[in-house]
């Protein structure tokens, strides 16, 4: 292999491994307040999917109108999940939550597809995005370049959130003691809808830049990278949020890198993704990054 | 200020509180002692609202609270250090405090600490220290300082001296007394009944769900029954 396919691949892995990361974010924040693996997460990005679709062939906005409503959209979807599928089971044992949670997957892909139907709808991809550009002899797309860009801009800013607002050291308090963080006067469920909130609007994020690396628009398109991102959040340590972006960059570049070295290996790129899963579930547990997390009652 | 009239706990079949009514007075250090199951914690649970009481009423300055939700309830101007303390390990001693003072103004925010280090100056050392780190004795001062950050008109305690040492715990309760007469009102849960009941105005003995004895301090202190039971003659 040449240095240029290497370097080629490398930044299709950057690429790649930045979208795992945005969608895991959401994952390990949930995960770290609720305990809950939200199986319903990777459906959100086939919801900004077809939402930033629309916006833009229904109501003829342009790309940079519709794509971020398709993310504010998908944010105030996520919180209506949780109203809907979680809220009610707050008190209930947590495989009751994870049942619904998968439910709710269903619900949301098969809703798509008894609305909109399954023929897959092509994405549009805004010039800025498809331009092509050559770099000392490789050739780039400028998704990826503003992918990982994108990404890190977002992850500072949500670490800004999480650290140095007064929502976010609540959501930190919330993350190990329910009962006190209530007991400081904190309106409880408002801040799990903004961690749903923040976590969807990531993932709406992830939807939006993944139809236009893969421009094919299906109900089902959210299943396989919710699952790979879901993955890189246990690989980077479930509950921390600079974790889950680490583990999606691993991810990413390990399948695109597996692909470049053993390309008779390409049929296997998600049985790696999930044998990556069993590994690190059976000797580190807590992941790259990842504490201990104390078990809520 | 707080009245509590006849409630009933029920916790799935148990009858954890039966009729429990108290009263506490504004200024005054209000001590509830009895052993361990007798209804005290529960008792502070259904005041902000943890539990639910299946009748019986709670009004806090003459405003029923007892069907409000926890956080509501404690911005009426209810302060709480918890059994157990209960301290956000994760979140710096600072961070705590300022999470004590989540409904306050912001501009009211600086006072508030200084006030509270002037308590505690051992908090202000260690202003930047994860409040997991602490000691048993710090992590009870920084509980009291958080609770007292939102400035409560009444601040519960819940068992501030268990599991510190003698020295700590006198020290414990130095500063109750100095809060109080500093101007807050105290209701103190307490397994150490002697301690509790030298600093408390007034005191509510609770056994199996019930008050069974209940008067000033000083009269508890002398009361031949309190002194076999919980004083150890």
């Amino acid at each position: 292999m040449t240095t240029k396919i290497f370097l080629q691949q490398l930044s299709n892995g950057i690429s790649l491994g930045s979208l795992y990361g945005l969608v895991a974010i959401g994952y390990t924040m949930v995960y770290g307040i609720l305990r809950l693996i939200n199986f319903a997460h990777g459906d959100l990005l086939m919801v900004a999917a077809y939402t930033a679709i629309y916006g833009i062939t229904l109501f003829s906005l342009p790309w940079y109108v519709s794509f971020p409503l398709a993310i504010i959209i998908t944010g105030i979807i996520g919180i209506l999940l949780d109203k809907c599928a979680y809220k009610p089971l707050r008190d209930a044992p947590r495989i009751s939550l994870l049942i619904s949670a998968i439910g709710a997957s269903f619900l949301l892909e098969n809703l798509a597809l008894v609305i909109i139907g399954g023929v897959p709808k092509a994405f549009p991809r805004p010039e800025v995005f498809a331009k092509v550009i050559e770099i000392g002899g490789i050739r780039i797309q400028m998704l990826t370049i503003y992918t990982p860009i994108i990404t890190l801009i977002l992850l500072f800013g949500l670490l800004y959130i999480v650290f140095h607002t007064k929502v976010g050291k609540a959501m930190r308090a919330a993350s190990v003691d329910f009962e006190t963080t209530r007991l400081m006067g904190i309106d409880l469920d408002r801040i799990i809808a903004f961690t749903f909130l923040l976590g969807s609007s990531l993932a709406a994020a992830g939807g939006v830049m993944w139809a236009m690396k893969y421009p094919q628009v299906n109900p089902f398109m959210g299943v396989i990278p919710g699952l790979k991102a879901f993955i890189a959040a246990v690989l980077g340590g479930i509950g921390n949020i600079v974790g889950a972006v680490l583990g999606g960059f691993l991810l990413g570049l390990g399948e695109i890198l597996l692909v470049a070295f053993m390309p008779e290996m390409a049929q296997y790129r998600d049985a790696f993704a999930f044998a990556i899963l069993i590994l690190v579930l059976l000797f580190r547990p807590t992941g790259i990054m990842g504490e201990p997390l104390v078990d809520k009652t | 200020m707080l009245q509590v009239d006849d409630i009933h706990v029920y916790y799935g079949g148990i009858h954890a509180l039966k009729g429990i009514s108290l009263k506490v007075k504004e200024r005054q250090i209000v001590t509830l002692i009895g052993a361990n199951g007798a209804g005290k914690t529960t008792t502070l649970r259904s005041i902000v609202g943890l539990v639910t009481p299946k009748s019986g009423k709670i009004t806090f300055n003459g405003k029923e609270i007892h069907r409000l939700k926890t956080h509501e309830i404690m911005r009426l101007g209810i302060g709480i250090s918890p059994e157990g303390r209960r301290v956000f390990p994760n979140l710096t001693v600072l961070e705590n405090l300022e999470l004590g003072a989540y409904h306050r103004p912001p501009q009211e925010f600086k006072k508030d600490l200084e006030w509270v280090y002037s308590l505690f100056p051992r908090l202000a050392e260690r202003q930047k220290q994860l409040a997991g780190t602490l000691s048993g004795g710090e992590q009870q001062m920084l509980a009291l300082g958080r609770a007292l950050m939102s400035r409560p008109q009444l601040v519960l305690l819940d068992e501030p001296s268990l599991g510190l040492a003698p020295l700590v715990v006198e020290e414990v309760f130095e500063t109750i007394k100095a809060i109080n007469e500093q101007g807050s009102t105290i209701l103190l849960v307490e397994q150490n009944a002697m301690a509790a009941l030298h600093v408390a105005h007034y005191g509510y003995v609770l056994e199996t769900g019930r008050i069974v004895l209940h008067g000033t301090g000083e009269g508890l202190l002398k009361d031949e029954r309190v002194r076999k039971a919980y004083l150890g003659e």
